[in-house]
């Protein structure tokens, strides 16, 4: 079985921890920078890269397309100042694309 | 609309039999959509709950570091976390789901020192605040690789579907019906041909008897 590494991107407040758990952490500012560290991550075969809400909203094209690859898999998470919902959108519009309409509509929302 | 063939024997018998071939194709893409569909459904209900959770527990996690760097200055923070004492390896191996290949995870801390110590630091320097901190975290990350598995499978379904639902259209409502048109149009133009070959014959025998 091949084994891969797992990446966290984003700013510096919210990629802090992850080190400690033994993931190799990028630091980046902006998107331009982040997508930089994307294209380096992808040549050295990290498996799972975990890139903040932040960074993600201004990405969504190359995102889209490395998710459409085996690997790796860009995952959104939240950043140290709280979620966008980016990361919901994205299962959003995946059920859109299979089904024809969303039918996990929210009913508080 | 039909396709542009000479209205043969010969055409009507291939057209014949990629017909089938296209209906017996459009039946299995159909049951393949619809078994893609169900699984589908099921990992992004997971998904869903799955994120909702991680999120909840990621933010709780930054919140507790919010606290240490307040409480502590940032070079010392940063210093307490220079050196992880694990190592997080990921093991990739392949899951099929309707001849969809996903990646599944499985993961493994390698500890380096101290057996199970997941601090890499000392206990002088640092407050509280950041052993909670990386507690939470560490307990996120198991559910973070999770969802990095559920989304992965989410979305590369979700491609698939569509794929496969395009195609299904496609030989319904085009190749189909085109077929169907044109096999139509040379069973009709053949008849045309015999019915003409007939009443030419009627008529040079008509011609023949008067001639006797």
């Amino acid at each position: 079985m091949p084994t891969c590494k797992i990446a966290v991107v984003g700013d510096r407040d919210s990629i802090l921890g992850f080190k400690t758990l033994g993931v190799a952490t990028f630091p980046a500012a902006d998107a331009a920078a982040a997508l930089q560290i994307f294209r380096q991550l992808v040549a050295e075969n990290y498996g799972v890269i975990f890139v903040t809400e932040e960074l993600a909203r201004d990405l969504r094209e190359p995102i889209a397309e490395l998710n459409r690859r085996f690997l790796p898999a860009v995952v959104p998470i939240p950043s140290s100042r709280g979620t966008l919902g980016i990361g919901m959108e994205a299962i959003r519009k995946n059920v859109e694309k299979a089904i024809g309409a969303d039918i996990f509509s929210r009913k508080e929302g | 609309m039909e396709i542009r063939v000479n209205p043969t024997r010969m055409e009507l018998n291939r057209l014949k039999r990629r017909l089938k071939m296209a209906e017996r194709g459009h039946k299995l893409l159909k049951d393949k959509r619809d078994e893609l569909v169900r699984q589908f459904l099921i990992l992004v209900r997971e998904n869903r709950e799955l994120r909702e959770r991680v999120e909840k527990e990621l933010s709780s996690a930054f919140a507790s570091f919010m606290l240490a760097r307040a409480s502590m200055p940032l070079e010392v923070l940063e210093e307490a976390l220079m050196y992880p004492t694990r190592r997080l390896e990921l093991q990739v191996s392949r899951r099929n789901i309707m001849s969809v290949y996903t990646p599944q995870f499985q993961w493994e801390a390698q500890k380096e020192g101290e057996e199970g110590n997941i601090y890499p630091y000392g206990y002088a320097d640092t407050s509280a605040e950041l052993d909670t901190a990386i507690e939470t975290l560490a307990r996120v990350m198991d559910q973070l690789l999770e969802l990095a598995e559920k989304e992965k499978a989410v979305q590369m379904l979700a491609d698939e579907i569509e794929k496969t639902r395009r195609r299904v259209n496609a030989l319904e409502h085009v190749m189909i019906p085109r077929m169907e048109a044109t096999i139509r149009y040379i069973t009709m133009k053949l008849d045309e041909n015999e019915r003409g070959a007939l009443t030419r014959l009627m008529k040079i025998k008509d011609v023949v008897r008067a001639k006797v």
